[in-house]
């Protein structure tokens, strides 16, 4: 049997778009990457499906004439799957959206800190004892505004790691008392 | 024995679950209904063990539908073993959960939608240990993924939306790929039937049944966090609530090891992948290790090092003899437990102290002793001090490794003992900042103790006093992994049994086709 050359070819068209949409930053060009995906994997199950034949319903067409009925019900158990993650995503990204007003995917808590880290050697290398406190400020200045803003978001997501703790950080013994 | 009572594992919790959600309004049912559906499927896995010492490999159609077309539920040593132990730990970390629940006035857990998940959760877990074709596999995976999915998002704030994000998308993209694994495998064998397919891939040629092992081996390893598929594990497991991150912690990274297990040594018996396995057991123990020693986050420093035990497993794994096998199952028991006590741990440490980073703890070995005792207990478990659990577990490993022999085995056997070291670094660290030194002033405060000890304040005092709740199942982990140190022997022998089976394979396959195996 010879495969449908215009299946194989929509099969990797939507495989490759579903990959880049998934490498994007935001959850939702996300979500439409994974169903690409899942679509493509659709396809290869017809593509599996060996040679097109009749409705594998018993009395609708000859035994020996059916098409393949396993994979079939085999993806209509992963639709199922599909559309419930498809829905829980839409509800994170929707989340995403209510918290952060975007739904952009964030960096990992390492990755901030790491950021952070680099950041403070940034400052350090720059900061020179003699010339006072003015060209310290100066030479964090340098640091680029969108280098603060991620370490700012990282302390704070850092500090939320541990509870609810962040909203009270002058009196240390609120938090114990608020658990 | 009728042979359906190996649906049970899977059909109990499910059942419960819609019993759960019925009970939404009352929370007092739904914990009845939870503790008794687990209590019940530990019971079931234990009469299943005693069946499969017995009889051998019991294999059960779903719905009457013969194999290889219908679906199959194989129990045999290696399943029976992953399901009781699931089931003792889901139920020890349920008992905890709600010892926590209660006291903390229902903050943390919602619980009208908490009961109903955990149970399809335990549901899935067991139905990916006793599937018996590749295709039930991806839905006892898409099951506990699922459920997963919910619970590390619970409650939907900020940090826990984050974190969910990165592992939904994760999840999902290797089942995708598991998907396509299984269509090329179907359309390579026309099966998916996996006693079938052990029979059926020996036929196909090389080339295309590596490719077929590979596609299977990344779609796992992604679920197993092995290096350098596991970035995603240490970001999102700490900023679910403790409970949940005890479980996720213990089980779920294990059924993609057992998956792998399943698929390696009864599908590819030829081992074609040993050494690349072997090797990415090596890097997610060192790696791993090397992660956990830079955290100063409890909590964070164990995800670390729940990867990098990985590595261990995946190293007998890969070493693919009869003993290697047999420690490397032992190994996944002890790390299972061990792996769920530790966080459980580090979720009383939150409680009692309100934080698990390490700066901002002390004293805590004066302040709370017991809590201190169990945790160094199970710490050297976990990095293997002499005679615990750990220690037999690596023993074992690297025993296997040295009869094998070869140079690659001994650079394993040296990896090994490093990681084991600087697992003992990681631990000492924990220990040092927030066990020893004197207790920070706002934790002497926030027990109401003064410097002397003495206590200054009933009221402070008395709530950092742990639910009974919380303690008992954590103490119970603790002496179940105790309990594995004493009954190592026989427990050794079972996996040794479980292990021969696996390499022989042909117990699996006879008891699928009743001895009538077809091409």
């Amino acid at each position: 049997m010879s495969p449908n050359l215009t299946l194989i070819i929509t099969m990797g068209v939507l495989f490759a778009a579903g990959v880049y949409l998934i490498l994007e930053r935001s959850l939702t060009r996300i979500l439409v990457g994974i169903l690409l995906m899942s679509n493509a994997t659709a396809i290869l199950f017809i593509l599996i499906s060996g040679p097109n034949r009749g409705v594998p319903i018993i009395g609708m067409s000859p035994e020996d004439q059916m098409s393949d009925p396993l994979p079939q019900a085999m993806f209509l158990t992963a639709i199922v799957i599909g559309l419930g993650l498809t829905g829980f995503v839409l509800a994170l990204a929707h989340r995403t959206w209510q918290l952060n007003r975007n739904d952009e995917v964030q960096d990992d808590i390492e990755d901030r800190r790491i950021i952070r880290l680099a950041q403070r050697d940034k400052e350090s290398s720059t900061y020179e004892p003699d010339e006072g406190p003015d060209d310290s400020h100066e030479a964090s200045d340098e640091v680029s505004d969108t280098d603060s803003r991620q370490a700012a978001e990282a302390e704070e997501i850092y500090l939320q790691l541990h509870g609810r703790r962040i909203n009270d950080p002058k009196d240390p013994d609120e938090e114990v008392d608020s658990e | 024995m009728n042979p359906s009572i190996v649906a049970l594992p899977v059909a109990i919790p499910l059942f419960a679950a819609a019993l759960t959600l019925v009970a939404g309004r009352r929370p007092r049912a739904q914990l009845w209904i939870s503790v008794f559906a687990l209590t019940l499927v530990l019971a079931v896995a234990t009469v299943l063990l005693i069946q499969v010492e017995e009889h051998g490999t019991i294999a059960f159609s779903v719905g009457g539908w013969p194999p290889p077309i219908g679906i199959e539920l194989v129990a045999d040593r290696l399943s029976v073993l992953m399901v009781i132990v699931s089931a003792a730990v889901t139920l020890a970390v349920l008992v905890y959960s709600q010892g926590q629940g209660i006291s903390d006035a229902n903050e943390e857990t919602p619980l009208s939608i908490y009961h109903p998940t955990y149970l399809v959760l335990v549901a899935g877990v067991a139905n990916a240990f006793l599937a018996g074709d590749l295709f039930n596999l991806f839905v006892g995976f898409e099951i506990l993924l699922g459920a997963s999915y919910v619970l590390i998002t619970l409650g939907g704030t900020r940090s826990r939306i984050r974190a969910g994000t990165t592992y939904v998308v994760v999840g999902v993209i290797s089942s995708t790929l598991f998907l396509i694994a299984i269509a090329l495998i179907y359309a390579a064998t026309g099966t998916v039937n996996m006693a079938q397919l052990s029979i059926r891939l020996a036929d196909v040629a090389v080339p295309v049944a590596l490719g077929l092992q590979a596609m299977l081996l990344v779609a796992f390893a992604v679920k197993a966090a092995i290096f350098p598929l596991s970035a995603w594990l240490p970001d999102s497991y700490p900023t679910a609530p403790a409970p949940i991150t005890a479980v996720f912690a213990g089980l779920l990274t294990k059924v993609g090891v057992y998956a792998i297990l399943r698929t390696q040594t009864l599908l590819f018996p030829e081992g074609r992948l040993d050494a690349l396995l072997m090797w990415a057991g090596l890097l997610t123990m060192i790696v791993g290790i090397l992660g956990a020693v830079a955290q100063s986050d409890i909590k964070r420093m164990l995800s670390f090092t729940l990867v990098s035990h990985i590595g261990f497993i995946v190293f007998g794994i890969g070493l693919a003899t009869t003993d290697a096998v047999s420690a490397a199952m032992f190994y996944v028991v002890h790390h299972i437990i061990v792996q769920t006590t530790l966080f459980l741990i580090a979720g009383l440490i939150e409680r009692t102290a309100g934080t698990t980073s390490i700066p901002r703890l002390g004293g805590l070995a004066r302040l709370a002793p017991f809590l201190a005792a169990i945790f160094l207990v199970s710490a050297f478990n976990l990095s293997g001090i002499p005679p615990l659990s750990g220690f037999l577990g690596k023993l074992g490993l690297m025993e296997a490794a040295v009869d094998k022999g070869g140079w690659l085995s001994y650079v394993l056997v040296a990896g090994g003992i490093v990681t084991t070291l600087l697992t003992l670094f990681a631990i000492g660290k924990v220990w040092n900042g927030a066990f020893w030194q004197a207790p920070p002033d706002r934790l002497l405060r926030s027990f109401g103790v003064n410097e002397d000890g003495v206590t200054v304040d009933e009221e402070r005092s008395s709530k950092t006093i742990i639910p009974m709740g919380m303690l008992i199942p954590t103490t119970a982990l603790v002496v179940l992994a105790l309990a594995l140190t004493v009954f190592a022997g026989p427990i050794f022998d079972y996996t040794q049994r479980a292990s021969q089976e696996l390499i022989q394979r042909t117990p699996y396959i006879e008891a699928v086709f009743n001895k009538e195996v077809p091409r």
